[in-house]
């Protein structure tokens, strides 16, 4: 990927690309969470779209290639639930381990 | 065609091929998503019946919400001068369901074609047509049609002539876009509700035109 003066690497405008895919898949009920989470804790006042954002652009373009879209909201969401106060890191990581203790599936787990 | 599926696998309502079920291992990512939704829960900032609502709003918005007002633009000039105006309180008027999104409709003429795009993001009248498609969100998509959109336009079946001007809208998250595509000349003399019919999502991103329907 080429480097451009002057813009950050989510400026994607203008560089070179290969063919368009046009797969296409049904949100998964965990996705469909996610934008739910997004569109609910900006209602609450607890972030926005620039924030949404901004940690999407900080977490740089390695995780736009590795992460699908959904997986890159959460983090994102979850940064910005830590950033204002929502709950700590620490509180975050007992959830995580206790949802994990769970099951090894998602209908287990949640 | 782009959309086709090439195997003989039954297709879901959705003309898609039929999601797994959500029993391959639990993901990291999917961990956080629970994690944040029980906090946030447990904490009073969002309750589960919130979010429960919310799917179900996204889910009901389809890009029948924007045909609709598509086939109102082509039978009723009043209403379609109203829309060119002021697209978001329009679109309130008639009951459509969009938040604070602030929405511009932008119309193909015989001498103009529009087409959309967000090369920044992914932003989308998701608050109208629901949840962009996947290429919308893609880098191919995202990176190209600012530059050659002529030939992306080609790669979606739709050839622009050489004397008709191509504008590209590069949306943001302030700003959100919506084609008022050119009614077909064999549309003529239908109706506004069958009309709504011939407009495709694609048509009202620009990479696609109205067409009768199959």
């Amino acid at each position: 990927m080429t480097e451009f003066f002057g813009k950050r690497w989510h400026d994607m405008g203008g560089d070179p690309a290969g063919k368009i895919s046009y797969d296409q898949h049904d949100f998964a009920l965990w996705e469909k969470r996610v934008d739910a989470l997004m569109v609910l804790a900006s209602t609450a006042g607890l972030m926005n779209t620039d924030s949404l954002r901004r940690v999407l652009e900080d977490m740089g373009e390695e995780a736009y290639e590795a992460m699908s879209y959904y997986e890159r909201w959460i983090a994102s969401v979850g940064q910005n639930m830590i950033e204002v106060g929502a709950f700590s890191t620490a509180e975050l990581a007992r959830k995580m381990a206790q949802v994990k203790a769970r099951g090894s599936t998602y209908g287990d787990a949640t | 065609m782009p959309h086709d599926h090439q195997n003989d696998e039954p297709l879901s309502s959705s003309g898609h091929p039929f999601r797994a079920d959500d029993d391959t291992k639990l993901s990291y990512w999917q961990v956080m998503e629970i994690a944040v939704r029980e906090l946030l829960i447990e904490k009073g900032h969002i309750s589960a019946s919130q979010v429960h609502e919310q799917i179900n709003r996204m889910d009901a918005r389809s890009p029948a919400n924007g045909a609709t007002i598509v086939a109102r633009a082509w039978t009723d000039p009043q209403f379609k001068a109203a829309l060119l105006t002021n697209a978001g309180q329009t679109s309130r008027d008639m009951g459509f369901d969009i938040g604070p999104m602030q929405l511009i409709v932008v119309e193909n003429t015989n001498s103009v074609h529009n087409v959309v795009v967000c090369t920044l993001c992914s932003c989308y009248p998701r608050n109208l047509l629901g949840l962009p498609p996947d290429w919308y969100k893609s880098r191919a998509y995202r990176s190209r049609t600012v530059v050659e959109p002529r030939k992306v336009l080609s790669e979606f079946g739709v050839e622009i002539a050489p004397d008709v001007q191509v504008r590209v809208h590069d949306s943001t998250a302030d700003m959100r876009y919506l084609v008022l595509p050119a009614k077909p000349a064999e549309a003529n003399g239908v109706s506004e509700t069958l009309l709504a019919n011939w407009v495709t999502r694609d048509s009202m991103i620009g990479v696609g035109l109205p067409r009768a329907p199959v």
